[in-house]
């Protein structure tokens, strides 16, 4: 598997140097094993993520998607290997400029009402400016505009429907104007017109340079942005590369793909290609 | 009839005893305080923190009657170490961390009440620190708790947006490269620091209920965070203000006294809000 995996690596810079240039290393994973309490989930040899880059990270459920990406953030329990975040290691980001993120679920917040404005304006906080004092309305306003919200900037988030607190958790990650811009499940409970029209605004943001790392299910509306796939099973990476070298049955993950014979995934990806 | 010579009485005694008139100025201070550190401590999910720290200052108190000065600015100190103390077990432990609390929060009043007994004034005066009483306040505790009460307050204003981003979704702060630990300590401090604001009016054992109780009926009725912010302040104000003059013409603990009031702010505002949805949902059956 990893003579494999590596392979597909390489075929794959090769690729996509030979699109367009790409840019600096802003996320490096290097013989890393993350987890929970000390128990690793996901274990990456070597994985690298470069300025201009649309990445999705595919998988069943379980796969590790979610732990991977939190582990390029520093938000899970790193018990091996190293991890640079634009350039420094994750967990001495001193200058750190804006990531946006957009998790899988808001932790859990209380009972106090909070308005789709207030929730967005917290994404433009950063390590340089924790006091909020750049804050800019006028930025929160055009990005509730991209995702579709523009006219509910006053609502309480929990009135909005799933898809709706879906996208104002987007627009929370866009907010800072960040480069680099991970988002997990960003399409999880919206319709396909507002899938759509995300993903428009995403295409719209990729022509300005940025870097996306996104978690999906399937590739859905983002499959003509997407310019790499990095497939996860069993907590580990089974391919890296473009999208056309992946090799079908991974990403449709049939019912005897798994030369290691390890647990079959709950059901495959649902990729149509 | 009777209620409004009371009141009138009241309000001419304001003019006429000091005492009444530093208690009124040390209630407003904390009615301003509590709920706007509690706002956040309510969106965190950890309303209990603030008894908890109530707890600890109880040590910090007796600690300064035993040593027969300040006792007002020993528990600051005391407080504010036990705060972080607190903070630091429940953030970087894991499942054990509940223990870890629990035995901090029945040490500092177990602690307080030994202490005490060996205080050359005894221990009738902690009652008064943990209940609050309105005769006690002087003009050298209201100078302290209004420093106090303008630190709360500025780091609250200024340091807002990062408290609520912490508070709402901590996750998402650390994504951003927030400072999270150091926010969550300096929320803590800045609960310990109100504990002692309110320590002669409203006691360190009942100040988180001036916390917790007056953003749990205005949540019921605000639209934002910010509105919660500003209609819990106005209600633990009013609370604050009106259960000292109750607590005067009633002859009252003061302590007490404000925290019923803001309690029967929350039962009216349930009520209130409760009614509304029926009078709504009514209304949409008919529509």
């Amino acid at each position: 598997m990893l003579v494999n995996h590596d392979h597909h690596h390489d075929h794959a810079h090769s690729r996509a140097h030979a699109c367009q240039p790409l840019g600096d290393t802003v996320i490096s994973v290097r013989n890393a094993a993350f987890g929970y309490g000390g128990h690793a989930a996901v274990h990456v040899d070597h994985l690298e993520i470069r300025a201009g880059e649309v990445v999705a990270l595919l998988g069943a459920n379980g796969s590790g998607k979610t732990t991977l990406m939190k582990g390029m953030l520093g938000l899970v329990d790193r018990l091996a290997g190293e991890v640079d975040l634009l350039g420094q290691p994750v967990d001495q980001l001193r200058e750190r400029t804006p990531i946006g993120y957009l998790p899988q679920r808001q932790s859990a917040a209380g009972p106090i009402p909070v308005t789709v404005r207030e929730l967005v304006r917290s994404g433009q906080l950063s390590r340089r400016h924790p006091f909020g004092l750049r804050r800019d309305d006028r930025a929160v306003g055009s990005v509730l505009d991209v995702v579709g919200l523009g006219d509910l900037g006053a609502t309480r988030v929990d009135r909005l429907s799933g898809g709706q607190q879906r996208r104002a958790l987007l627009a929370r990650a866009l907010v800072g104007g960040s480069r680099l811009v991970l988002l997990d499940e960003p399409f999880a409970g919206v319709d396909q017109a507002n899938q759509e029209a995300i993903a428009d605004s995403l295409d719209v943001l990729l022509h300005d340079g940025l870097t996306l790392v996104v978690v999906l299910h399937e590739l859905g509306p983002l499959e003509p942005l997407v310019t790499r796939v990095v497939v996860m099973d069993g907590g580990r990476v089974r391919f890296d590369g473009a999208l056309d070298d992946a090799p079908p049955q991974l990403l449709h993950m049939g019912h005897d793909h798994d030369p290691h014979g390890g647990p079959e995934p709950p059901h495959g990806l649902g990729l149509v290609r | 009839m009777a209620l409004a010579l009371v009141a009138a009485n009241a309000i001419s005694a304001v003019f006429e005893y000091d005492f009444l008139r530093r208690a009124l100025i040390a209630a407003v201070l904390v009615g301003i305080t509590a709920p706007a550190v509690g706002v956040f401590l309510v969106q965190r999910r950890l309303a209990l923190i603030g008894d908890g720290i109530g707890h600890v200052a109880v040590t910090g108190v007796a600690l300064g009657l035993v040593l027969n000065r300040a006792p007002v600015a020993v528990a600051v100190v005391v407080a504010v170490i036990g705060a972080v103390a607190i903070e630091l077990v429940r953030s970087l432990s894991d499942t054990s961390g509940e223990i870890a609390l629990a035995v901090m929060f029945y040490g500092g009043i177990a602690g307080g009440v030994v202490l005490v007994s060996k205080a050359p004034t005894g221990s009738r005066n902690l009652t008064q620190y943990l209940f609050g009483t309105i005769t006690t306040t002087s003009n050298g505790d209201l100078v302290v708790f209004g420093v106090l009460a303008a630190v709360v307050l500025a780091v609250v204003l200024l340091g807002g947006p990062a408290l609520f981003t912490v508070s709402n979704d901590e996750e998402f702060a650390r994504a951003l490269g927030l400072p999270v630990l150091a926010i969550n300590l300096t929320l803590a401090a800045l609960t310990a620091l109100t504990v002692v604001v309110s320590m002669r009016v409203v006691g360190v054992l009942l100040v988180s209920a001036l916390m917790v109780v007056p953003v749990a009926a205005a949540q019921l009725f605000a639209r934002s965070f910010r509105g919660t912010c500003i209609g819990a302040v106005l209600l633990a104000v009013a609370a604050a203000v009106l259960g000292i003059v109750v607590s005067y013409a009633a002859d009252l603990p003061s302590g007490g006294t404000i925290v019923l009031m803001a309690i029967g702010f929350f039962v009216l505002a349930l009520v209130t809000s409760s009614l509304r949805r029926l009078v709504r949902s009514a209304g949409g059956a008919r529509g």
